[in-house]
């Protein structure tokens, strides 16, 4: 996600690092960088123009501190403004309004709004314990309907529809039955539509009027372009949606319309897409945004992925192993599983501060999968004790594997040389420890850095 | 609605945009390096694309700058660099019975609509057109295709939802070689391009199609979204990087300020576009002409002006 917008103003702050001083020369020359950059990202005109002036004044009138580089002060100032134009905290649905609480999607065509609508429900239902009920009022476009029948189904959550009728009257209708059904939250899915197409802005007047959604919410794909603002003023303008939702922020796109909507309607974006999955759904977080774009990284998003599937105790106990050199191919192939579990290796580093200027492309996530068949191949025994493993049984898993013996010595290769360098931390715990076992509590003590 | 008009009508924001600022810059006198720049700002307003709006400027600053000139002057200027950047495609003719295209795009973009549309021209110039679902990942999409195939009279190709996309391509490339098709159009699922998984997946329909005959596929058409952004450039390098790909569809040209991208795309990439989607009737896809499309975005200024 924005890591274009990231790269060309890495490159441009990085000549303002070197530099002892902010003085209107050098600020200048970055900030034309800093424009150039994002009217590049699709960030539109007027609000970049208003984005340079801003980091302008403030960098010139600020007084520069004494423990900062001036670089780092003007990323700071940068970084803050960023958070300013993307709304500063994150924006939640308001579910506070009667049951059921009304979301009414609204977008151009292949935008997202039916996956959103999908992945909302789900989210709602796991995350705040709702019991949505999905409307299909997208009468127009062939098969809309079906899909949002396959998506409500693949998850369990109904889905009111009446075929082809009128579009105001199933929204009303729907609302009724949510009603009636001890629904507290329904989601309507309307037809793609071009903000130029008096009839159908029309249509969704008229469905706001009848039903009065407690939101409304605007998808917009996140590679769209200096046309964002226009579509979303016009949709404002009708409608004053209350949020706004950012599809296919898993492409490569710069995703300047971000900043773009917030900063011309007012509205947060509250939902960003991440995925084709109805669960690649996350709130959008302005600060690590900003962070992001300006390659701090995201250490926060991070630490939240793996607490979702790192279990407490596991990790307990594997630190116990580790420092007990009893660590073997069982608790191997369990951390691979784990680690597989919080996304491709190379959205996980670009989480990672520093580490997102990899060369994340070259990184082989199939290397991975050839571990895992392997370790899958081995009976939990030979798992446990790896030294059992003759050439017989080696060749039994490289058959079993699908890939050759080298691979297979490969990977016990890559075992020893893991537990070599446990043995080390070990020791040295140990060692603090007065050579007792470690219980999974030790915390190994600080090292004392050496005053000068 | 005609080819020229709809182009016309679809762009005439995008011209609007640029005359109208065109009026207020050029005719405060001579053209200095700021005059530029305005107009830089506000070609890229208009989403003509950051690099197309440098080309534009840079050719006026070449030939312009210093000089006092009329609007008619400076639009000429522009017009004849629009025209150096476009190129119309080359003719399209039926390579081979069946000629198999296959339609690919990010998600969203408008492939399925897109099919709907060119099956319906093509029957309708008397062609028997098969259509294929290879999008067998989305929800739906299979029946979206289907409603467009019987809309349009075209043969139909399905698996389940779920099922291997090559082996519907490969089944609706042998149907269209024993029933005697003329086109044979494979609607693909929308994929990012940064998705390696996905991309080797449209590989693979590549590879399986060449087994029924090594030519298929004839085409490999990519469809962009006229709304999307400078995001247009990496999708179209990075999909060419993979597949030869012969031709883009532009889509979604109906709205209000595009038409920009496509100078956009024609300056950096040397892949014709060949169809523009003019709006959501299934006679909306005209085929794309240089002349019409400069005419389309430069003509009236002239006649405003008077």
């Amino acid at each position: 996600m924005f890591s274009q917008l990231t790269d060309s103003l890495e490159s441009t702050l990085k000549n303002l690092r070197g530099q002892g001083k902010l003085t209107e020369e050098n600020v200048a020359e970055s900030l034309r960088e800093v424009r150039r950059a994002f009217l590049e990202a699709d960030v539109n005109f007027n609000v970049t123009r208003d984005f340079v002036k801003a980091v302008k004044e403030k960098a010139l009138g600020s007084e520069v501190l004494n423990s900062v580089t001036p670089g780092q002060q003007i990323v700071k100032i940068i970084h803050d403004e960023l958070v300013a134009v993307m709304g500063g905290e994150t924006k939640e649905i308001n579910l506070s309004g009667p049951a059921p609480v009304g979301i009414m999607m609204a977008g151009l065509q292949g935008s997202g709004k039916t996956t959103f609508a999908g992945k909302i429900a789900l989210w709602m239902r796991s995350k705040k314990k709702r019991k949505p009920l999905l409307v299909a009022a997208d009468v127009y476009r062939p098969a809309a309907i079906k899909q949002l029948q396959v998506l409500g189904k693949s998850i369990g959550i109904p889905v009111y529809e009446e075929g082809q009728g009128d579009p105001v009257e199933i929204i009303k209708h729907g609302y009724q039955y949510a009603k009636d059904n001890g629904f507290d939250l329904v989601i309507y899915d309307t037809a793609g539509r071009l903000q130029i197409d008096e009839e159908l802005m029309q249509e969704l007047e008229k469905a706001k009027e009848a039903v009065h959604p407690d939101e409304i919410l605007f998808v917009a794909d996140a590679m769209i372009g200096q046309e964002a603002v226009n579509v979303a003023e016009t949709f404002w303008q009708r409608l004053s949606f209350t949020g706004v939702c950012l599809s296919k922020m898993d492409g490569d796109t710069r995703g300047g319309a971000a900043l773009s909507i917030k900063k011309m309607t007012g509205v947060p974006i509250c939902f960003i897409g991440v995925g084709e999955k109805l669960p690649d759904i996350e709130l959008f977080h302005p600060d690590r945004m900003a962070s992001r774009i300006l390659g701090m990284g995201d250490v926060v998003s991070l630490v939240e992925k793996a607490q979702q599937v790192i279990d407490e105790k596991d990790a307990k106990d594997l630190k116990k192993k580790i420092l007990n050199n009893t660590f073997d191919l069982n608790d191997f192939l369990n951390q691979l599983r784990t680690i597989k579990k919080l996304g491709r290796i190379k959205d996980i580093l670009g989480l990672i501060p520093g580490l997102n200027k990899l060369p994340l492309d070259q990184i082989d996530e199939k290397q991975l999968v050839y571990v895992e068949a392997i370790l899958s191949s081995m009976t939990p025994k030979e798992r446990k004790k790896p030294q059992i493993l003759d050439g017989s049984r080696k060749n039994r898993i490289a058959k079993g594997s699908g890939t050759e013996i080298s691979r297979v010595n490969a990977v016990l290769k890559q075992y020893d040389d893991m537990k070599e360098m446990f043995k080390k931390v070990g020791d040295m715990a140990r060692k603090q420890n007065n050579g007792g076992q470690i219980g999974s509590n030790y915390t190994p003590p600080k090292v004392k850095k050496k005053r000068k | 609605m005609g080819l020229f008009s709809a182009i016309k009508s679809g762009l005439a924001k995008t011209r609007d945009a640029l005359m109208g600022e065109l009026k207020g810059i050029v005719g405060a006198g001579k053209i200095t390096d700021d005059t530029l720049e305005e107009l830089e700002e506000h070609l890229i307003k208009a989403d003509v694309g950051v690099e197309a709006a440098f080309l534009l400027t840079d050719a006026l600053r070449e030939q312009a700058l210093g000089k006092s000139l009329t609007t008619e002057q400076v639009l000429d200027i522009m017009r004849s660099e629009a025209e150096r950047l476009l190129k119309d495609p080359p003719l399209f003719e039926l390579k081979g019975k069946p000629h198999v295209v296959l339609v690919i795009g990010v998600n969203g973009a408008g492939k399925t609509t897109t099919i709907g549309k060119l099956a319906a021209r093509w029957i309708g110039e008397g062609k028997k057109v098969m259509i294929a679902a290879c999008d067998t990942f989305r929800a739906a999409a299979i029946e979206q295709l289907e409603t467009w195939a019987e809309r349009s009279g075209a043969e139909f190709v399905k698996h389940q939802e779920g099922s291997d996309p090559a082996a519907v391509a490969f089944d609706a490339c042998q149907a269209a070689v024993a029933r005697g098709c003329d086109v044979v159009l494979i609607d693909t699922a929308g994929r990012l391009h940064n998705k390696d998984y996905l991309m080797e997946e449209l590989k693979k329909i590549v590879r399986v199609v060449k087994k029924v005959n090594p030519d298929f596929p004839h085409d490999m058409w990519l469809v962009i979204d006229g709304n999307t952004g400078q995001n247009t450039i990496n999708q179209t390098k990075i999909f060419n990087q993979s597949f030869p790909l012969t031709g883009l569809v532009v889509t979604k040209l109906d709205g209000t300020a595009r038409g920009g991208a496509v100078l956009s795309i024609a300056s950096s990439l040397q892949i014709p576009i060949r169809w523009i989607g003019m709006g959501e009737r299934i006679d909306q896809l005209v085929p794309f002409s240089k002349a019409e499309y400069v005419e389309g975005l430069f003509e009236n200024a002239l006649e405003e002006k008077n």
